[in-house]
């Protein structure tokens, strides 16, 4: 690990003041082990536990609100995100380990955009909103390629807003080593349309159109039957193939349809 | 040059000057010489380094001593009294939950988080809360029966 200036400010402002280049730090699932392994070599370190004010779970009007600090095992545990909206908390039960899961944060999440990381499936199927330091950004826009997104240099990720919908599941099939998503796939029905995420599969997450139109008309498992997902632009490594993640597409959004109709 | 940190390790009040860069792991093992917390992979995978940091069990070669400062550390020399083991440790042994021994101290520390957030578990649950945790040994099957025999002792015990 390169050597680094260390800060823990106790406000948002403070931590984006203090931040001059650097990076913040929230859970450091992912931004630890790339200093270890000398990938980043950032001059300053922003640890953003100390801010009281990016942490916290609420529910404001129509809309859950959760603190960007928030950890995936407080997301999976809150009885009012069991309650309101249940699939997000069933999905950030599933990411990584119990001990990553104690750590990593969702704002830290989002942020990073890794390709096949949990939380951008729901934020981007739910139509959630991105809440930074100076403005609202929708999660439709937010997620522009691989680790990259819509923020400026120094922006911060403070709150997500999601709508509570019920009627909405998530299907991941996880890397057996390291739980990362191999495909998860997000599917909500919002009552005006229904909607679908997929990540892991791709540089981002991104939208299935195709099956979203499907299963407007028929919201069933086998209403995407005869879709052919194309494996163009789909990610290739050592766990699988473009084919192979394409056809996981199918599988994944007939599992999370399957889920969603059992709620009821 | 240093920053100073300020920790609570196993009851004990700490303090320290730590280059920023010191893993929580480097800090408890070297510094404080509590060495039952192992290294294994040292890549955030494989579970040896758990110790619970204000309750929670995390990987401490993934989180830096800066980080833990303020907060309350228990490592697994922390969990029984010195004379007497915790019950999760005793159930390790009597049902012969380790081999090698090297993954021990970050699987009990796992597991005593884990019948903490619930009592009472389902093998399957078990399973799935050791996901963090690698047994090179392979010697999950009696690290299980360990944990649901401890889960059954902590049981009685909080009855009685």
């Amino acid at each position: 690990m390169y050597s680094f200036n260390y800060v823990r400010p106790s406000s948002v402002a403070e931590a984006v003041k203090a931040l001059n280049g650097g990076n913040f730090l929230s859970g450091g699932m992912t931004l630890l082990p790339s200093l270890k392994m000398r990938l980043a070599r950032p001059e300053t370190l922003v640890d953003l536990a100390g801010i009281a004010e990016l942490t916290g779970i609420t529910i404001e009007g129509d809309r859950l609100c959760i603190g960007a600090m928030t950890r995936h095992s407080d997301v999976a545990s809150s009885a009012d995100i069991q309650r309101v909206l249940p699939a997000l908390a069933e999905l950030a039960g599933g990411i990584g380990d119990p001990l990553v899961r104690n750590r990593g944060t969702i704002g830290g999440s989002i942020a990073n955009s890794d390709p096949s990381a949990d939380y951008p499936a729901a934020a981007v199927a739910l139509d959630a909103t991105i809440v930074t330091d100076r403005r609202e950004i929708p999660a439709s826009s937010f997620f522009t390629g691989l680790f990259m997104t819509a923020l400026q240099a120094g922006e911060l990720v403070t709150r997500i807003k999601f709508p509570m919908i019920k009627r909405a599941a998530y299907a991941k099939f996880p890397s057996p080593a390291s739980r990362y998503a191999m495909v998860g796939v997000m599917v909500v029905d919002t009552g005006k349309g229904v909607r679908v995420a997929v990540t892991g599969a791709g540089p981002c997450v991104f939208r299935q159109e195709a099956f979203e139109k499907a299963l407007d008309q028929n919201f069933a498992p086998q209403a995407i039957d005869g879709i052919v997902v194309s494996a163009d632009g789909l990610n290739q490594d050592l766990f699988g193939t473009p084919e192979y993640r394409a056809n996981l597409i199918s599988v994944m959004t007939r599992r999370a349809v399957a889920a969603v109709q059992a709620r009821r | 040059m240093g920053i100073a940190v300020a920790m609570v390790v196993n009851g004990r009040n700490v303090t320290a000057e730590v280059d920023e860069r010191t893993l929580l792991v480097e800090f408890l093992r070297r510094d404080l010489r509590l060495t039952g917390t192992h290294v294994g992979c040292d890549t955030s995978q494989c579970g040896a380094c758990v110790v619970h940091v204000d309750g929670r069990a995390i990987k401490s070669c993934t989180m830096l001593a800066v980080q833990a400062s303020g907060s309350a550390v228990t490592t697994i020399e922390g969990l029984g009294s010195g004379t007497q083991l915790h019950a999760v440790q005793e159930a390790f042994r009597n049902c012969h939950g380790l081999q090698c021994g090297y993954c021990t101290p970050g699987m009990i520390m796992t597991a005593v988080e884990l019948l903490k957030r619930n009592p009472n578990p389902s093998e399957h649950q078990i399973r799935e809360g050791l996901e963090g945790n690698i047994c090179r040994c392979t010697g999950y099957h009696n690290i299980v029966k360990a944990i649901a025999s401890a889960a059954k002792v902590l049981q009685a015990t909080a009855a009685a």
